[in-house]
């Protein structure tokens, strides 16, 4: 059988899709491809990252445009497939934006482009993408967006909470999130969206390893 | 074909926080602008089409909007339609 293969999609105005690579081949020794946003073949790939950046310079709303490429089109077969898809920063907007997750993200309450190191609770680990263990409920990442305030209705947020979709929530609020959401799963738990970057806290040089656990968890069945 | 020109307006739902409009009105009482009760910012967006009648631009106008205009989570738009 060919080695797991995890598919990191490129959009013009991607750029942390080579931090995403480096987390997952330095760090983890687990296999990557890059899959341009025009492309609609999946085969190769065993799960796929939509990485962080300003995909279409952003244009119109974040992730607004990039919910119309041939490559996003071609994702709704491979969730439903069951295959683990993880939108991080630009990539959970982009999962708002296409529906494959609830809700919306908009601009952060102070308007300012938070770069920072921010603490969060583990709420939920469906799907596996947390160690929601005895050990350790708070994880530290890395966040760097300037539109990551997410936002939905109430009905929304009750069908979040009930299902356990909330994965993650923010210590100390940073954006405006209603209910201080960081990151949502879907209801089979195999697509995860997250503003804050796991794949920029993969070693401890650079100031934490509390991204490697969600990084890992992309190979899990 | 009738051509059609289209302004759509886009604007956050009411319910939802618009903290650049926010950040506006603070620099518009600073201005010396007083009496402001509220102040949102959306965003225009004109559009040329053309079609078989109006019935037939209003339906690709909504899909428009509907689908990427606007995010109808945090969202509503209007437009207005003129035959040219």
């Amino acid at each position: 059988m060919d080695k797991f293969t995890v598919g990191i999609v490129v959009f013009p105005g991607s750029n942390c899709d080579r931090d995403v690579s480096w987390a997952l081949e330095g760090c983890l020794d687990i296999r990557t491809k890059y899959l341009w946003h025009e492309s609609s073949d999946l085969n190769d790939v065993d799960a796929i990252v939509l990485p962080g950046g300003f995909s279409y310079g952003d244009y119109l709303r974040c992730g607004a445009i990039a919910r119309f490429s041939p490559l996003i089109n071609a994702l709704d077969e491979f969730v439903r497939s069951g295959k683990r898809v993880l939108g991080i920063c630009n990539g959970f907007q982009i999962l708002t934006e296409s529906g494959f997750l609830p809700g919306a993200l908009t601009a952060n309450k102070n308007l300012n482009f938070i770069c920072d190191d921010v603490e969060l609770d583990i709420v939920s680990s469906k799907g596996g993408w947390f160690n929601n263990g005895t050990e350790k409920q708070t994880i530290k990442l890395p966040i760097a967006h300037g539109e990551g305030r997410y936002h939905c209705d109430s009905d929304t947020l009750k069908k979040l909470e009930d299902n356990e979709l909330i994965a993650l929530r923010y210590k100390n609020n940073p954006n405006g999130s209603s209910f201080d959401i960081a990151g949502i799963t879907n209801e089979k738990g195999n697509v995860l969206g997250l503003m804050p970057h796991p794949e920029r806290a993969c070693d401890e040089t650079i100031g934490g390893t509390d991204g490697l656990f969600t990084l890992k968890s992309l190979i899990l069945k | 074909m009738d051509q059609f020109a289209v302004k759509v307006f886009v604007r956050l739902r009411p319910s939802v926080l618009d903290p650049a409009g926010e950040a506006t009105k603070s620099a518009s009482i600073r201005l010396g602008a007083d009496g402001i009760k509220s102040l949102r910012i959306g965003k225009m967006i004109e559009v040329k089409i053309e079609g078989n009648g109006e019935n037939e631009v209003r339906g690709k106008i909504d899909l428009l909007c509907d689908r990427l205009f606007a995010n109808t989570v945090i969202e509503d738009y209007e437009y207005s339609l003129e035959k040219l």
